[in-house]
């Protein structure tokens, strides 16, 4: 970074729900003096102005789900020297993935009375399936805290300092009974990237993955000690297809739940 | 006189994705769009065969903005559908993550969003340049709202908490009273809102429109209601689709809804404040006559006090709730899953947000529909803007442009909400 200058961060959305970019709104302590250090040079939900690339740092909000978007994408690489992607949207697809699953015809007609006039692609598909990505920041939201911590790593040259084990963990680090073995209550917590600090167990609720499945998750295993308390190869599909059911891994897992079901029947 | 067009191809400081498109002719409006180019996320579609109980979570998904407006209208419907009421703490605890929403989404559309277009700034982050104590007030105050959904969901935006029934966790009496200590503060900042919008400079434009809203017998409306307009709708939420319907317009990029039998109508703060006046608590009644507002408000463009009446209310009435509340022995009522159709309708910050959902007896949804409030308010927009360009078209082409960005901003339009259902359009001029 040139001295004197300040870098220039543009926030893009894609399909989306605007929540993760909000993240960055809800940094009510923070929020100005982020503003202080990066020239917020492109984000419309919060400003007109907008300033001409090329960008120091762009955070990519929601998933590739139109011919347009899958050009438009293109230039926003082009125009940032990082580009981060926010959101299991941008990372995974996120809810909207779940046409991926189905005839998106079918969907389309469910919804439009016009359906001709819709243009959309068949899947809804991660940023990084398009442009290479820098750095991805998982969750449905982010949490803003660790979005504060990604944009001040990237002001100070370094890497992004987030956890990469479970929410599981964070559970054991917060002191909380475990919700699976004390209640029953089936739980992604052991499979699930962490992140947001275990909030559905601090609220007596399984985890429903909503950060994404952790690096190398054992999915089978859980899938087996759910099967264990109950709960059936119909509703294991419904569990890992949620906000992060194109990830790979609950993909997977989704799939093999699904033939099994079928196989049942 | 000379043909102009306004083209605005990203309207910014909106949720989601739109452009606008005026055509002049002469002196006469020829064409007025708002454009939404937001990519369709097909929500009705992927909710079928979904479990009931991952309705909130699904819908919550459609706005990051508004989610728990989201889920509280699905857990009514879905009630609705297996005859359940919930009632006494646990309805009281839905209307205060309901306050949270109101003070957090308010505030947003307040300072950030629409203020700068009556100071004559890009943004708030430039506004606080020159008004540093405004800014920091108004991100307080949004603040003090988002900890009362962080408190009760768990998270400020998609919270986890809340469940068809009730919740899965209640707070206890301690842990609402620092919460209560923050909003005593909010309610002084919300009141200081009031006064200060209602010092920003409006142009005159009083509209004859049809307020559309929920009006409860003693409550200003959150989670319950009749639907009942200033033109005599009075009906009950099932009957909502046998008023309102959505039309798909040949010139129009959109589906607009609109009354079966007369057209546009507004739903939101001014039409909610409007209709429900006399339920406002005593001191949003002073300070909204105070701020010189009467009992109906008519001009869009005052809507930025009324949303700031609003926030007083909610952090009136979140303190009221707070003060008065009594831990439930349980979080959540039973629910047994049955066969049927349920309705839900609740008051999001910007206006009614209906759901109907058909279940089968596994509590499997077989159907859904939901029609936000910026689908509903989509067309009175363009009426405004039509109207609002003819009265000002002498305006020289850049400063009638951003007074239709501000006619647009009154609304507080969420087009992540309304997207899910708005015909898409591609080939723009
Ligand atoms: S990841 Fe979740 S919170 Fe973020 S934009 Fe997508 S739907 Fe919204
Ligand atoms: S679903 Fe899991 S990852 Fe998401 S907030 Fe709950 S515990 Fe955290």
């Amino acid at each position: 970074m040139g001295q004197g200058r300040k870098p220039k961060m543009a926030v893009w959305k894609f399909a989306s729900c605007d929540g993760c970019q909000l993240s960055l709104l809800d940094c009510e302590d923070e929020l100005l003096k982020i503003a202080d250090r990066v020239q917020i040079a492109h984000f419309l939900e919060a400003s007109r102005a907008v300033v001409k690339g090329p960008y120091d740092l762009s955070l990519v909000e929601g998933s590739i789900t139109t011919p347009s978007d899958a050009v438009r994408i293109q230039e926003v690489r082009r125009a940032s020297k990082f580009l981060v992607t926010i959101g299991a949207c941008a990372t995974a697809g996120g809810i909207q993935a779940l046409r991926n699953f189905q005839d998106v015809k079918e969907f389309i007609s469910i919804v439009y009375a016009r359906p001709e006039y819709i243009q959309t692609l068949n899947t809804s598909t991660p940023i990084a399936d398009h442009v290479s990505v820098d750095f991805e920041l998982q969750g449905c939201p982010i949490d803003k805290r660790q979005l504060v911590e990604v944009i001040s790593a990237f002001l100070h040259g370094r890497k992004p300092n987030t956890l990469s084990h479970s929410v599981c963990v964070e559970c054991k680090l917060r002191g909380n009974v475990c919700v699976m073995v004390a209640h029953g209550t089936p739980c992604l917590g052991p499979v699930t990237h962490a992140g947001c600090g275990a909030i559905c167990p601090s609220y007596d609720r399984g985890c429903y993955g909503c950060f994404g499945p952790k690096e190398t998750p054992n999915t089978s295993s859980l899938s087996r000690w759910w099967g264990r308390l109950g709960v059936g190869e119909q509703d294991l599909v419904r569990v890992f297809r949620g906000v992060n059911a194109f990830a790979e891994a609950f993909r997977k897992e989704s799939e093999a739940h699904e033939r099994q079901n079928d196989q049942d029947q | 006189m000379k043909d102009k067009t306004i083209k605005i191809s990203n309207l910014a400081r909106i949720e989601g994705e739109g452009a606008l498109f005026v055509k002049i002719k002469g002196d006469a409006v020829v064409d007025v769009r708002l454009e939404i180019f937001e990519p369709p996320r097909f929500f009705e579609a992927l909710l079928r065969g979904r479990a009931f109980g991952e309705a909130p979570d699904i819908t919550a998904r459609i706005c990051g903005i508004c989610p728990v407006a989201y889920q509280m209208s699905a857990v009514h419907a879905m009630e609705n559908a297996f005859g359940v009421e919930v009632d006494g703490p646990l309805r009281a605890l839905r209307r205060l993550i309901y306050c949270g929403e109101w003070i957090e989404s308010h505030t947003l559309h307040v300072y950030l969003l629409h203020a700068p277009d009556y100071l004559g700034y890009a943004d708030a982050l430039r506004m606080a340049k020159d008004h540093p104590g405004i800014v920091e007030r108004g991100l307080q105050l949004k603040k003090a709202g988002n900890e009362i959904i962080r408190l009760m969901g768990g998270r400020e935006v998609h919270p986890i908490n809340v469940r068809v029934g009730g919740f899965y966790k209640v707070p206890t009496k301690s842990e609402l009273a620092p919460v209560a200590e923050r909003l005593r503060w909010a309610r002084e900042a919300a009141l200081e809102t009031v006064r200060w919008t209602a010092t920003l400079p409006v142009p005159e434009f009083d509209q004859d429109y049809e307020f559309v809203g929920l009006r409860h017998p003693f409550e200003y409306p959150f989670n319950e209601g009749r639907l009942i307009s200033n033109r005599g709708l009075n009906i009950s939420v099932r009957e909502y689709e046998d008023s309102f319907v959505e039309e798909q317009i040949p010139h129009s990029h959109a589906l607009h809804s609109r009354f079966k039998n007369r057209g546009a109508y507004l739903v939101g703060p001014i039409a909610r404040y409007s209709l429900n006046f006399d339920r406002l608590s005593p001191i949003a009644q002073e300070a909204a006559r105070a701020a010189g507002l009467s009992a109906v408000c008519r001009n869009p463009f005052r809507s930025i006090v009324v949303r700031s009446v609003e926030i007083l209310q909610a952090c009136d009435e979140a303190i009221r709730i707070i003060d008065g509340y009594e831990r439930p022995t349980r979080p959540a009522v039973p629910i047994r899953p049955r066969a049927g159709t349920g309705y839900g309708c609740t008051e999001a910050p910007r206006g009614i947000l209906y759901h109907r959902y058909r279940v089968d007896d596994a509590g499997v949804i077989q159907e859904a529909k939901i029609v936000p409030p910026t689908s509903q308010n989509q067309k009175m927009i363009e009426d405004d803007l039509r109207r609002f360009v003819q009265a000002n078209i002498n305006l020289p082409k850049e400063k009638l442009g951003l007074q239709c960005e501000q006619t647009i901003r009154n609304y507080d339009p969420c087009i992540s909400c309304a997207t899910h259902f708005l015909r898409l359009h591609y080939d723009r001029e």
